[in-house]
């Protein structure tokens, strides 16, 4: 199945760009840096929260589009491995002693794990249907929270509080301060190891896994084992979000996973631009924003226009906001002839 | 053995609707390799249409048909206002456009017809039932039969049908012949928008009518199209029946209700990993 490929980021290109050309992202992405660690101290506390979920949302969609964008595994099931991060956090805080911070990397071990493991059949499931597979799994997730034999854990339909705690090492920052620096260190730490992860050998493989398995076969790569593995790194960084807005939520029930969270990581990751790490950043604000958007334009009919503002996207952005500017400048670019 | 026979009975009368979407899945997938998100809205849309009209003092099979043609205008209508722009467009957009149609209609019935769970006028007289099923269930079953055999007809025995069968397969040869392919296209997404309607219209009886009534019929569909092979017509529709009989008996003996979805899509998922191309499926072989 052809996904996504040519002109987008992410493709396998040799790049010449000079010392200047380099030293800008640099200086961008420096700047951003500062500017992200400043808002929290400038904004309405309700700003905060959403700018809190904008960052973990970034995770979970950068975790799609390892798998979607980069190896062209479909998923419409992430909603899945962002509720079972979740409830992990939940269940840990309130069961054991275990301190907040660490239940984090827990939620994504066991999502790695359970990733991998739903990885290996998905190997023998391509294009649609292992998009039904994955939409499987989210529509089975909030069945399977709200079931008897789990309520003891779960906490059935009325779902579990997740309990609060405060800024440690007596920092002056006030508890959802603390909270957005925290999502947004992981998040820091989660998108390097993606860019050294996809630009190394493994992140090659994991590519031409995409445009040509069996090209990458007879190089020698193990498919089976790196898509089991990219399915695993994938649920892992959502997993991983998932943990975090269950600490920001302070609350989990079967309801706020339904099969739109992972409809909606799904658009955010094509919208942003899914064969692309910034375009995690881009999709994060267009879920966490345009729907209210769409809402203040019109309460009678917000979805009418939310569906409007997706197809017009699409329309004007085929390749994502990501892959917009490259688009803009192939356009405007004298043309030469093209091979 | 009685209540078996009654859930296997009513499974197949289930069946008979994801079939019809299973069907409109596949006559649109056949054509253009996209699968239709917003299928089960579009026929939901129409079943709203048909319940108006019936409202308004129509007889119940004259706003049926006028449901059916609204539903094939306004399919034909979405191909070649939208869909068309996006032909070239990655597969991820495309399907990141469906779910924008599915939001669309599913906001636009809310706001035109209200949220309100509403309940759908049956055409079947009572006296069509029997000990094991409903009168509206028989009548379903029929509607079904006779839809897939028109259809089959149609593809089968008209130029027209031979000719859009023709674009579906090879749009370049077809374009050489004379045969108009983006209207062959369009008239696909009309026949697909008409299918689609009359499951929804068979549906509503039972489910109640509301915006979100298609939401689970859409998966069973979609459900049915991949286990009966999405190249192969009359396998979604077999897939159809197959889907609605798990669907039942998963629910009355294995699960109980509540875990009924989950159970029968991973019934479903097992029997994909071991023949991934569905049962009346052919695998695609490509040339490397």
């Amino acid at each position: 199945m052809a996904l996504a490929h040519g002109d987008m980021p992410g493709t396998l290109r040799a790049t010449s760009a000079g010392a200047g050309a380099r030293l800008l992202p640099i200086v961008a992405l420096a700047a951003l840096l500062v500017l992200a660690c400043l808002v929290p101290f400038v904004v309405s506390s309700y700003r905060l929260l959403q700018l809190t979920s904008v960052v973990i949302y970034a995770i979970a969609l950068l975790g799609l589009n390892i798998l979607t964008g980069y190896n062209g595994q479909i998923s419409l099931g992430h909603g899945a491995f962002f509720a079972i991060g979740a409830y992990t956090t939940a269940i840990l805080l309130e069961r054991t002693g275990i301190p907040y911070w660490a239940t984090i990397p827990i939620a994504g071990a066991i999502c790695l794990a359970v990733g991998f493991l739903f990885g290996l059949p998905a190997l023998r499931l391509e294009g649609h249907y292992l998009a039904l597979s994955t939409f499987a799994l989210a529509v089975a997730t909030p069945q399977l929270l709200k079931f008897r034999l789990l309520e003891h854990w779960t906490g059935g339909v009325q779902g579990t509080y997740v309990p609060g705690f405060k800024a440690p090492f007596g920092l002056p920052l006030a508890w959802d301060q603390w909270l957005y620096f925290l999502s947004l260190a992981f998040a820091i730490v989660l998108f390097v190891l993606a860019r050294n992860l996809l630009r190394g050998n493994t992140g090659t493989a994991i590519i031409a896994i995409r445009d040509h398995p069996i090209a990458a076969a007879s190089m020698g790569i193990n498919i089976s084992l790196y898509k089991s593995l990219t399915f695993g790194v994938s649920a892992m960084y959502t997993g991983i979000a998932g943990a975090l807005s269950g600490l920001v939520a302070q609350f989990v029930s079967p309801d706020s996973f339904s099969i739109f969270v992972s409809l909606g990581f799904l658009v955010g990751s094509v919208i942003g631009g899914v064969a692309s790490i910034s375009g995690a950043v881009f999709g994060a604000f267009f879920i966490e924003f345009i729907p209210n958007f769409a809402d203040q334009i019109s309460k009678a009919a917000t979805w009418a226009v939310y569906g409007s503002f997706l197809i017009a996207f699409m329309y004007l952005m085929p390749t994502g906001v990501a892959g917009f500017p490259a688009r803009i400048w192939k356009r405007l670019r004298p043309s030469r002839a093209v091979g | 053995m009685e209540a078996f026979l009654h859930q296997f009975l009513s499974g197949l009368a289930n069946g008979g609707i994801y079939a019809s979407i299973g069907l409109a899945l596949v006559m649109i997938y056949q054509a253009t390799h996209h699968i239709n998100f917003a299928q089960g809205e579009q026929g939901m849309f129409s079943a709203y249409v048909a319940l108006v009209l019936v409202q308004a003092g129509f007889p119940y099979w004259a706003a049926f048909l006028l449901a059916l043609t609204f539903g094939f205008v306004t399919g034909v209508l979405i191909e070649r206002v939208i869909i068309r722009r996006f032909e070239q467009a990655p597969v991820l957009s495309v399907v990141v456009v469906f779910l924008g149609l599915l939001f669309i209609i599913n906001s636009l019935a809310g706001w035109l017809f209200t949220y309100n769970v509403q309940a759908f006028p049956s055409p079947f007289p009572a006296g069509l039932g029997s000990r094991f099923l409903s009168a509206h269930e028989i009548g379903m079953i029929g509607v079904t039969l006779v839809t897939l055999l028109l259809i089959y007809l149609f593809f089968r025995f008209t130029p027209l049908g031979l000719a859009m069968r023709a674009a579906a397969q090879n749009p370049d040869a077809s374009r050489l012949v004379g045969i108009r392919v983006g209207w062959m296209l369009a008239l696909g997404w009309g026949l697909a928008g008409a299918v689609g309607a009359i499951a929804a219209i068979m549906a509503a009886p039972i489910v109640y009518i509301e915006p979100n009534m298609m939401a689970g019929i859409l998966l069973y569909g979609f459900a049915a199209a991949l286990l009966g092979g999405i190249n192969n017509p009359w396998g979604a529709a077999a897939g159809g029946f197959i889907v609605g009989v798990i669907e039942n008996l998963a629910g009355a003996y294995v699960v109980g209700t509540e875990l009924k979805l989950s159970v029968a899509l991973v019934i479903i998922i097992v029997v994909l990993v071991t023949r991934p191309a569905g049962l009346f499926g052919y695998t695609i072989m490509t040339r490397v």
